[in-house]
């Protein structure tokens, strides 16, 4: 029962400032909204009983990406600018292709999606994450862990030498 | 314990969080609000993953670990983009896409 | 045996290819004297040939055997079809080596005082060595295709000399006009030959000629338009040989074929070319008597046609070279007339042997006529008429043999002329009356017009003041001139039946005094009437031309011949087929694969709007494909 509320509260959440952030026409204020929206995924994270993933999504997402979204959007526009109104002949097209696809996939959802799986709540602890990242077995993810090691490198360098001062 | 929320309520959460990133990145003229639509879509996928993981593979960690390297691939994608936003920012002093077609007919 | 004959065929050909390669680098004279060499060296082997083949190993009993020395197959079209090449040694095959050997050898020698100094010398040898070469290989083809290629290849040799002065105009014309209409021709022979080996299933003339061969052995019943395939076949390879030997109406291209140098004329347009076509009815006669006698018939009067109406239209011309071609125009038809009317075996085939005795004759005394003709202009520097007169002082040598060869070509006993001209005349009077009136017409008309010619070049103006003193040509000039006439005095005597004959079995004619004393009659009524006309300079000529105006003036221009051929190209084939198609080309084709072009490019106008840059438009295209694909795969 007070899971069905979070749930709802949650969503509605998400779904009312995605839905803000996409049309707001004031850079700052979409970039809040998005915010919100980020957290309230953590928080749905949480619900679904995965900490861990909680954790990543609040201080990688909401804490480092938005952070860089909100410098950059004050270094490259005078913050209380508003954007432009954009042609409706503009926006036709988007909406058309938001909800074609919109109705594609609740069609593909009603027809497959047909049960109330019932889920079994484990929730994996520390421990099995730590093993499983570090492991070298089956279902064990060492090289993509240091796969990723690299491409961030990569990516820091690279984005050093892009945006570097001449 | 079970769960009382039926998948299919996740999955259109998700779906429309989705579609609002595609309308969102097909609207808009700044080019940052454009890579936030990204994010948001980024976003649905990561927490269907999860989603799948916990209803259809209950016992296995697959889902989760690869929202984890999706979140980490994306925070370094947003990085190198934001950089390349920079430097066109400082080329032709504003970051609206449509300036930017000149690969074109 | 007698596979040394390959040496007569292949040395011509290693000749032109050596001057035509090397020739610029050697000095004209050394290419000339090479040249003569090569070809003495063939001369005397195919006189060789001839005493070999027609005294020792040719006879069996009464009948000349066919000797096939060389024969090897060069393209295969079917298991039956294909085309050999080979050396083919029969009785008129070894008499046409000798008479093209003999003249070549005459113009080779002759060339060397007339050409000297020309640009181009070397070339000339050579390509006087290549047309012997085609020449030799026509006439000891073993299979008519054979005989085609060689065919063709005497146009070309034809055409490259004949446009020999390259840099004139009129020059060039003749020459595209004389291998254009003769090309024209052949595109018919070509077809007979086609129709021809398609029902007997053969090319070789062995095969079809043999009374038991491919043609006449089987009935062939399939007919076309009331005629027999077979005399469609015949037909159409009458008509290439009537292209190669000037018959009407193809005859418009060998006066203009007069551009070339006068030795040219001599060796290609009298001797021995210009016989071509008659020397393929002969080859072909068996079938042509057997398989399509209405064909002999229609020869023979194209022949009597066309001997009358070149002998009118030389008695008007003022250009020697000119009178010249029409004579030979008129004389080849006489050939063809014989064979038209000829019987096959024995003493019926009278006009087959004396079509050839006639070829033989006409060859020695015509080729005379043109070196004689080709040192008069030597000397005056000029083709007409009007600026000689009077030169037997200056001439004597050219005089006299000039004079032999005309007395020879009226029939005046006992010059060759008049033994052949007689057995022709014999067997048209047998034969047919009104072809025999047209030839004894032209016969009078020939003695009066070769006179005239004779006349107006040594006597007429007697007093004729000249501004450089025409001087006797030069010693190999004269060589030439004198071997010829000599020839001309004696080769009647050769009793010629008793080698050439319809049916290779040798016979004996006698000179039938009847008709012979008609035809030296016609011919002294004509040398007497030129007499009085030329001369002495009078008026008398023109006076005659005045009163018959309309039919001087059309035989001055030859009867507006050419004006005709002129409109039926032009008007008819140009306006009518040519342009039509021409404009299909441009249009339709070339207008079609334009239209892709162009389809192309305006397609790629009206699409290339999809390329904006706007990475928004880019998106939106990747997200509704993505969204249509899957649609499609779940609902179709």
């Amino acid at each position: 029962m007070a899971e069905q509320i979070i749930f709802y509260v949650l969503a509605i959440v998400i779904v009312v400032f995605s839905i803000l952030s996409v049309t707001s026409r004031r850079i700052l204020r979409a970039a809040t909204y998005l915010l919100f929206v980020l957290l309230a995924t953590a928080g749905l994270y949480l619900l679904m009983g995965y900490q861990f993933l909680f954790g990543v999504q609040i201080s990688v997402y909401a804490g480092g990406i938005m952070v860089l979204y909100i410098f950059s959007i004050l270094l490259t526009s005078h913050a209380g600018d508003n954007a432009k109104k954009v042609s409706w002949k503009k926006l036709l097209p988007a909406g058309f292709a938001a909800v074609a696809g919109f109705a594609l996939c609740g069609h593909i959802i009603f027809h497959n999606v047909y049960k109330v799986v019932e889920a079994v709540a484990t929730e994996p602890t520390m421990k099995e994450i730590g093993t499983a990242m570090m492991g070298t077995g089956k279902n064990q993810y060492l090289l993509p862990f240091e796969a990723i090691s690299i491409l961030l490198l990569a990516c820091i360098i690279g984005g050093i030498m892009i945006a570097r001062k001449r | 314990m079970m769960s009382t929320i039926p998948l299919a309520a996740y999955l259109i959460l998700t779906a429309i969080m989705f579609f609002a990133g595609v309308y969102g990145f097909l609207s808009r003229r700044n080019m940052l609000t454009i890579l936030m639509s990204l994010e948001l879509m980024l976003n649905a996928a990561d927490i269907n993953f999860v989603v799948f993981n916990k209803y259809l593979y209950p016992g296995q960690l697959d889902g989760a670990f690869f929202a984890l390297f999706a979140i980490g691939v994306s925070a370094a994608e947003t990085a190198i983009a934001i950089a390349i936003i920079i430097n066109i920012y400082r080329n032709i002093k504003n970051i609206y896409v449509d300036e930017v077609s000149k690969m074109k007919y | 045996m007698m596979s040394y004959t390959l040496i007569i065929v292949v040395l011509p050909l290693l000749m032109f290819l050596f001057l035509g390669l090397l020739g610029s680098k050697m000095k004209p004279v050394v290419a000339g004297i090479i040249g003569t060499i090569g070809m003495s060296a063939v001369t005397l082997l195919s006189w060789f040939t001839a005493a070999t083949y027609f005294f020792s190993v040719g006879k069996v009993g009464e009948t000349f055997q066919a000797i096939v020395p060389i024969n090897f197959e060069w393209l295969r079209f079917t298991d039956k079809l294909h085309i050999d090449l080979g050396i083919l040694l029969d009785p008129i095959s070894v008499m046409m080596l000798v008479v093209i050997t003999t003249v070549s050898l005459m113009v080779h020698i002759y060339s060397f005082g007339y050409m000297k100094g020309e640009r181009g010398f070397q070339r000339y040898y050579a390509l006087l060595s290549l047309f012997s070469f085609s020449m030799l290989g026509l006439v000891v083809a073993t299979n008519i295709f054979q005989m085609y290629i060689f065919w063709e290849l005497v146009g070309v040799s034809s055409y490259s000399l004949i446009g020999f002065y390259y840099t004139k105009p009129s020059a060039v014309a003749a020459s595209k006009k004389a291998f254009i209409v003769t090309r024209f021709a052949d595109l018919f022979f070509l077809i007979g030959i086609l129709l021809l080996s398609f029902y007997s299933g053969t090319f070789s003339f062995d095969a079809l000629t043999a009374p038991t061969g491919s043609i006449l052995g089987k009935t062939i019943t399939d007919t076309f338009m009331g005629w027999s395939v077979i005399s469609w076949a015949m037909m159409l390879i009458f008509i290439g040989g009537a292209g190669k030997s000037a018959m009407l109406p193809f005859h418009i291209w060998l006066p203009d074929a007069m551009e070339g140098p006068t030795p040219v004329s001599a060796l290609i347009h009298a001797a021995t070319m210009v016989v071509a076509g008659v020397f393929l009815v002969a080859r072909m006669f068996p079938v042509y008597y057997f398989g399509a006698p209405e064909v002999l018939t229609i020869i023979s009067y194209i022949g009597a046609a066309t001997a009358l109406f070149a002998a009118i239209v030389a008695c008007t011309q003022t250009d020697i070279k000119r009178v010249l071609a029409f004579s030979t125009i008129s004389q080849i038809a006489y050939m063809i007339t014989a064979l038209g009317v000829s019987g096959y075996g024995g003493h019926e085939g009278l006009g087959y042997m004396a079509s050839m005795f006639h070829l033989f004759t006409h060859a020695f005394f015509k080729a005379l006529l043109f070196l004689g003709a080709g040192a008069v202009i030597h000397a005056v520097h000029s083709n007409e008429m009007d600026s000689m007169g009077g030169l037997r002082k200056y001439l004597p040598i050219t005089h006299i043999t000039f004079l032999i060869a005309c007395l020879s070509i009226s029939g005046i006993p006992p010059f060759s002329g008049f033994f052949s001209k007689d057995e022709i005349l014999v067997a048209a009077f047998d034969q047919n009356k009104f072809v025999f009136a047209s030839l004894y017409i032209s016969a009078g008309l020939t003695a009066f017009y070769m006179f005239r010619l004779y006349y107006r070049i040594f006597w007429g103006n007697s007093n004729k003041v000249y501004k450089h003193t025409p001087h006797e040509s030069p010693v190999s000039m004269s060589i030439p001139l004198i071997f010829l006439a000599t020839l001309t005095l004696v080769v009647g005597m050769i009793p010629f039946s008793e080698f050439i004959s319809s049916d290779k079995t040798v016979f004996h004619t006698h000179i039938e005094w009847s008709i012979a004393s008609m035809s030296i009659l016609v011919g002294v009524v004509g040398i007497v009437l030129a007499t009085v006309m030329y001369r002495k300079e009078n008026s008398l000529p023109d006076k005659i031309a005045t009163t018959f105006k309309v039919l001087y003036t059309s035989a001055y221009h030859k009867f507006y011949f050419d004006e005709v051929w002129m409109f039926v190209t032009q008007k008819v084939i140009f306006n009518g087929i040519s342009k039509p198609i021409a404009w299909f080309d441009r249009h339709v084709v070339d207008g079609f694969m334009n239209l892709q072009s162009t389809a192309t490019n305006y397609v790629s106008r009206k699409i290339k709007f999809v390329q904006s840059g706007e990475i928004q438009d880019y998106a939106w295209a990747f997200i509704m494909g993505t969204v249509v694909i899957i649609s499609l795969l779940i609902f179709i």
